[in-house]
């Protein structure tokens, strides 16, 4: 496996305070990292230095020759005043082809929708969009931002259903962003928790068929949800230290 | 027949129109309004400091309009209240050119720098016009893309590559060179009022960020050539009878999206 990108002793602070310490984090080819943390975590500035957004304070951020990035942001300033169909913005930053939009389009569920615009989109829909725009250039490495933020359990699993199909058309690495501490996508190769550092590291484990796992995650997610178990070996100092 | 004087004002106009026509829908979109008006009170300034240096008009105010919008993006970047700062630059330079106009401009109006004075417009002023619409088109053309994307969001951008924050220093700085352009046509008052008011109109009847462009366009030039038109037959004020003609557009537009 070939590495993607790579944050090489990373530290990042605005004015005097630190977000984010010492963090080591590797992307290799075709893998599925999704990054957990409490909010003020860090977690975006991690995402933010990945995209190339921001200069870590020190350490850097290296990347493998001609990356193409695929980025869904959490948000977008699409107010009313700017007129852009979601055909549009699939044409962001350059503009696609014809029977490559309809192609995309269908894979993500939004050929109906193509016409409207994008300030009009559910959250549902809108999240379907920003993905669209994001693999329209078959990027190597796709990084996603909290992306079920506003969508309830099963539109959540539904989406997580959708990245881990368009994983295997893609063949790319993914970086997922999550508040929700221990519910992560179960096709995760690795799950990082983040609080200001590395707090731990591990692979979820598979939610079990039991009832009162189904009830917690309704129904229909089809495995898709799992739980992560954090195992910290340290204790925070100051009160950030999140339930376990 | 139309004078010859109608004609090089028709000419100065549109060129204008199509200037503040696309530059207004990212004044709109990107919320600078403020930023717009700041810069052409402060331009008043540019106007007296030209004569005071016996250089050309459009020379000392677009001059002045880069520097003040280097300044404005050096201050915001690091200052909180962009609006504030705003203000103070604004109403200083009024304060300052109008100081100055006592002091330098014998003879100079007053009014014709508020309010501009397109029938006074000679061929000298409709050629730096017009070399203005091919170069600032030109640029436009060529950053369009990556201005779209910047608008959308800074992260957005950066994940493709463009530096937001340098695009939106571009973008300004030729908001900056557009209200040096038209000052003298519309005045330092009204150039506002021909950034927002036809790219506002322009938005009720489009989808995408370039067919409002194309019809910002249209609205602007339109209203540039029936305010004239009512001008010479009326006799009233020229640039104010564009501004209140591209008021009609949008109002129209307005009660369409009501019906």
């Amino acid at each position: 496996m070939t590495d993607l990108i790579s944050l090489n002793s990373v530290t990042i602070g605005y004015d005097s305070k630190i977000v984010l310490r010492d963090v080591d984090l590797t992307v290799k080819r075709g893998e599925i990292i999704t990054i957990v943390g409490p909010n003020g975590s860090g977690k975006t500035s991690m995402m933010r230095a990945l995209i190339g957004a921001l200069v870590p304070t020190t350490g850097s951020v290296s990347r493998s020759k001609s990356l193409r990035v695929g980025y869904v942001p959490q948000k977008l300033n699409v107010d009313h005043s700017f007129p852009i169909t979601v055909r549009r913005f699939l044409s962001v930053p350059k503009r696609a082809k014809v029977e490559k939009i309809s192609e995309t389009a269908a894979l993500v569920g939004i050929h109906d929708i193509l016409d409207q615009q994008i300030s009009t989109l559910s959250g549902g829909q809108f999240q379907r969009a920003l993905l669209a725009r994001a693999i329209i250039d078959t990027p190597a490495l796709l990084l996603l931002d909290e992306p079920t933020q506003g969508l309830d359990q099963n539109g959540a699993a539904r989406f997580y259903q959708l990245i881990a199909e368009l994983k295997a058309k893609l063949d790319c690495a993914i970086v997922l962003v999550s508040h929700d501490l221990h519910v992560v996508m179960s096709a995760s190769d690795r799950v990082i928790c983040l609080n200001g550092h590395i707090c731990c590291e591990g692979t979820p484990s598979v939610v079990s068929s039991a009832p009162e796992y189904r009830a917690l995650f309704g129904t229909g997610t089809q495995g898709v949800l799992a739980l992560y178990q954090h195992q910290h070996d340290h204790l925070h100092d100051e009160t950030c230290s999140h339930d376990h | 027949m139309f004078a010859e004087f109608m004609i090089r004002a028709f000419l100065s106009g549109l060129g204008v129109a199509i200037l503040t026509g696309i530059l207004g829908c990212f004044v709109i979109w990107r919320r600078m309004v403020y930023f717009g008006d700041a810069l052409s009170h402060a331009a008043i300034l540019g106007v007296v400091g030209a004569i005071a240096l016996n250089v050309s008009v459009y020379f000392g105010v677009i001059a002045l309009a880069l520097i003040l919008s280097v300044l404005l993006f050096t201050l915001t970047s690091r200052i909180q209240e962009a609006d504030v700062i705003l203000g103070v630059f604004a109403q200083t330079g009024l304060a300052l050119g109008l100081i100055g106009a006592s002091i330098w401009g014998r003879g100079l109006s007053i009014e014709a720098i508020l309010f501009g004075d397109i029938l006074a417009v000679g061929w000298r002023d409709i050629i730096f016009i017009w070399i203005g619409v091919a170069v600032i088109l030109g640029i436009v053309l060529w950053r369009w893309s990556n201005w779209i994307t910047a608008t959308l969001g800074d992260d957005l951008a950066a994940s493709v590559g463009v530096n937001a924050k340098h695009e939106s220093f571009y973008l300004a700085a030729l908001l900056a060179i557009v209200v040096g352009l038209a000052l003298k046509i519309v005045g330092a008052l009204l150039i506002t009022a021909l950034l927002i008011i036809p790219a506002a109109t322009a938005r009720r009847f489009t989808s995408t960020p370039e067919m409002m462009a194309v019809l910002s366009v249209g609205f602007g030039s339109a209203a540039s050539a029936i305010g004239l038109w009512a001008a010479y037959v009326f006799d009233w004020p020229a640039g104010p009878s564009m501004v209140a003609t591209a008021a009609v557009f949008f109002g129209i537009s307005q009660l369409r999206n009501a019906v």
